[in-house]
């Protein structure tokens, strides 16, 4: 790890709802006693748009849906020591995994497609177009868990997990210490 | 000569969701347009058929962990028409409208303190390192303080109403599944006093920025445009339910009290190449004239008055203004949000005193449909849940318009406008510049995530830049 005093921590969401994120915001006061110890690096909440130097914790929330997801994960799994899946999307994909398993269908994706611009009732599309332009990232064949793109070295279920369960893990991991989570804390509806 | 080029802002920070912008320049470096593109997709119109009606509510909420609550209710009240409730048991209405001013007080705490504060407080072009809510905390410590605090809040209401603060479970098709407890009701009431007391504090804080930055916030970004938004029978302001009307930019009616069970025989949606979301314009109107804002001051422009007594005077000293006309800027968008903000502590006060919260009839059912649409004012503006469920209570087709959407086109002028007015004709173009366009953004306080809920699959593309970056080529495989 770095060897400034403060541990510096990196976040960020791929193919998320930003609910995991608003979960670490639900640590509420203790925020103060966080940037104690902490300094953000790349973070949606600031405007770091690219790390810039090595971090010490990498918080990844969503899975991978499209190849900017691919890229964004793979540079954090380059600069950060320990990389940290955050809720279900990062684990296993969450809800837009949905989409993987669309039942009954040759072309799942194309279907998709078509429902949102081409067969709804509601739209206008007189060219029949879709949106594509170099502006839009590669969407990938389906939705992949951040283990299956890159090593992940702590997982925090959840969807999301509770500010508490967030605030525990974060700070164990800063203070190198073990933790251990009382039930309540991973227990889920 | 130079060549054309184009800027990226990637991702755009400090707001909800992703997203970009590209700034094209010509070759003398006058810009020539610039797009906010959405770059992500869901596909939940599509993966959600099949499911079950009550899962719904559940499910879709998880487009959006912002404004979960919203996405929760709409597709609840969706679903209220179907399973035939015509009208909810005050119960189960009031505790939907307590989690849902919870809800918008979270969001528009969190948007106006944690990610556009910095903006106002430190310059536009600041550094970087300075422009978040850590150097908010750092100088400005009370404030940052209060703004936690009252966050939390939120949250807390929202906890007890939907049984968690994030992607909870309250609303089912007909009701709630749980009403207040005094025990929760009173922990609540223990702090109102001092939410009133610091929502006035920011109230002021935002007004204070509008009038001591007037022209500022005259000419940054500004055009007049239609405004949509639900408003109550008697013409109030209203977040949880009413009728849906549009004026225009000299503040006439376009349509007024129209049920939104029939939204799309007035709205209608186009797609454009370059970005997921569409673009809904006024049917009537055309798309060149049709599209509107949604969102605090378009719901501010639109409602006759305020029903609770301290925002209906903000709301009025703001009308003041404009002298009464449609407010067209886009950074009045802070001082209608604190106004909001202000509405929604007096809300909560009010509901947490009403005996009905401890009612015992929770949920109603009726004569079953098969369609049925939901709509709500999120904390961003008008959100529109359309279903259709067969007789298993399997979903057949669902349309989303998700406040972000709405704002599309006003967020695309809005940026264009910024970029040529701070960005044309400069030899250098540095990072400050740029943050002015993402001011613009964030004062729409777009949420990118729930505008994502399209999915596609993007043709495949091979993508050819120059020397300098300029695209020369572009090649794509169309899906057949
Ligand atoms: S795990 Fe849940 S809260 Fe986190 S990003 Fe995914 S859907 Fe949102």
């Amino acid at each position: 790890m770095s060897d400034s005093p403060k541990k510096r921590l990196a976040t960020t969401s791929l193919a998320g709802c930003f609910g995991c994120h608003m979960s670490l915001l639900d640590i509420d006061e203790r925020i103060l006693a966080l940037i104690e110890q902490v300094e953000f690096d790349r973070s949606p909440i600031n405007d770091i748009k690219k790390i810039t130097r090595r971090c010490d914790v990498g918080l990844i929330e969503g899975g991978c849906c499209n190849e900017e997801n691919v890229h964004t994960l793979q540079e954090f799994r380059r600069k950060c020591d320990v990389l940290v899946a955050v809720g279900q999307c990062a684990i296993m994909g969450g809800l837009p995994v949905m989409r993987n398993a669309i039942m009954h269908s040759d072309d799942p994706l194309k279907e998709c497609l078509y429902e949102a611009y081409i067969d709804s009732p509601y739209i206008q599309n007189d060219n029949h177009q879709i949106p594509n332009d170099p502006a839009l990232p590669l969407i990938l064949d389906r939705v992949y868990s951040c283990s299956e793109v890159v090593k992940i070295d702590y997982q925090i279920p959840g969807c999301p997990p509770s500010g508490d369960m967030l605030w525990q893990t974060l700070t164990s991991l800063i203070e190198g210490r073990p933790e251990n989570l009382p039930l309540e804390l991973i227990k889920y509806d | 000569m130079a060549k054309s080029r184009i800027v990226e802002i990637d991702p755009v920070t400090r707001v909800e969701g992703h997203g970009k912008v590209t700034i094209h320049l010509d070759e003398d470096n006058n810009v020539d347009e610039a797009r906010l593109h959405i770059v992500e997709f869901r596909g939940f119109e599509r993966f959600i058929q099949g499911r079950l009606l009550w899962e719904v509510p559940v499910i879709v909420q998880r487009l959006c962990g912002i404004c979960p609550v919203s996405h929760h209710l709409a597709a609840a009240k969706a679903m209220d028409v179907i399973v035939g409730a015509k009208h909810l048991t005050p119960t189960a209405e009031k505790m939907r409208r307590l989690m849902h001013y919870g809800q918008i007080m979270q969001s528009h705490v969190l948007h106006f303190f944690h990610l556009c504060s910095p903006d106002l407080l430190f310059g536009f072009d600041a550094p970087v390192e300075k422009r978040n809510i850590f150097g908010v905390i750092a100088e400005y410590p009370e404030l940052a303080k209060q703004a936690v605090m009252m966050r939390k809040y939120g949250q807390e209401v929202i906890q007890v109403t939907a049984g968690k603060k994030i992607h909870g479970t309250g609303a089912i098709p007909g009701g709630i599944n749980k009403n207040l407890s005094i025990r929760e009701r009173d922990a609540l009431l223990k702090d109102i006093d001092q939410m009133a007391e610091w929502a006035r504090g920011a109230l002021q804080v935002a007004k204070n920025y509008s009038v001591d930055n007037l022209s500022l916030v005259q000419s940054f970004g500004s055009f007049p445009s239609n405004y949509l938004s639900l408003v109550r029978e008697d013409g109030a302001l209203d977040l949880y339910h009413g009728n849906l009307r549009a004026i225009n930019s000299q503040g006439r009616a376009i349509f007024d009290q129209i049920d939104y069970q029939h939204y799309h025989e007035l709205l209608v949606e186009d797609v454009r190449s370059w970005s997921y979301m569409k673009f809904p314009f006024i049917k009537k109107l055309g798309r060149l004239d049709g599209w509107y804002r949604v969102g605090p001051l378009a719901r501010l422009n639109n409602a006759g008055f305020i029903d609770t007594p301290e925002a209906a005077i903000a709301h009025q000293e703001l009308k003041a203004v404009t002298e009464g006309k449609p407010n067209p800027t886009s950074l009045a968008n802070h001082w209608a949000r604190m106004i909001e903000l202000l509405h929604c502590v007096e809300k909560i006060r009010e509901l947490l005193l009403d005996p009905d919260l401890q009612g015992e009839d929770l949920v109603v059912k009726g004569e079953r449909q098969e369609e049925g649409v939901g709509v709500i004012e999120a904390p961003r503006g008008t959100l529109i849940h359309h279903y259709r469920v067969d007789k298993n209570d399997q979903v057949t087709f669902c349309n989303l318009i998700v406040s972000t959407t709405h704002n599309n086109e006003a967020m695309n002028r809005a940026v264009t406008k910024v970029a040529k007015q701070y960005l044309s004709f400069q030899t250098k173009i540095t990072e400050a510049m740029l943050n002015h366009v993402e001011v613009v953004i964030r004062a729409y306080d777009p949420c990118l995530s729930c505008a994502t809920h399209a999915l596609g699959q993007m043709p495949l593309e091979v993508e050819l830049y120059d020397a300098d970056g300029a695209l020369l080529d572009r090649n794509s495989q169309h899906i057949k």
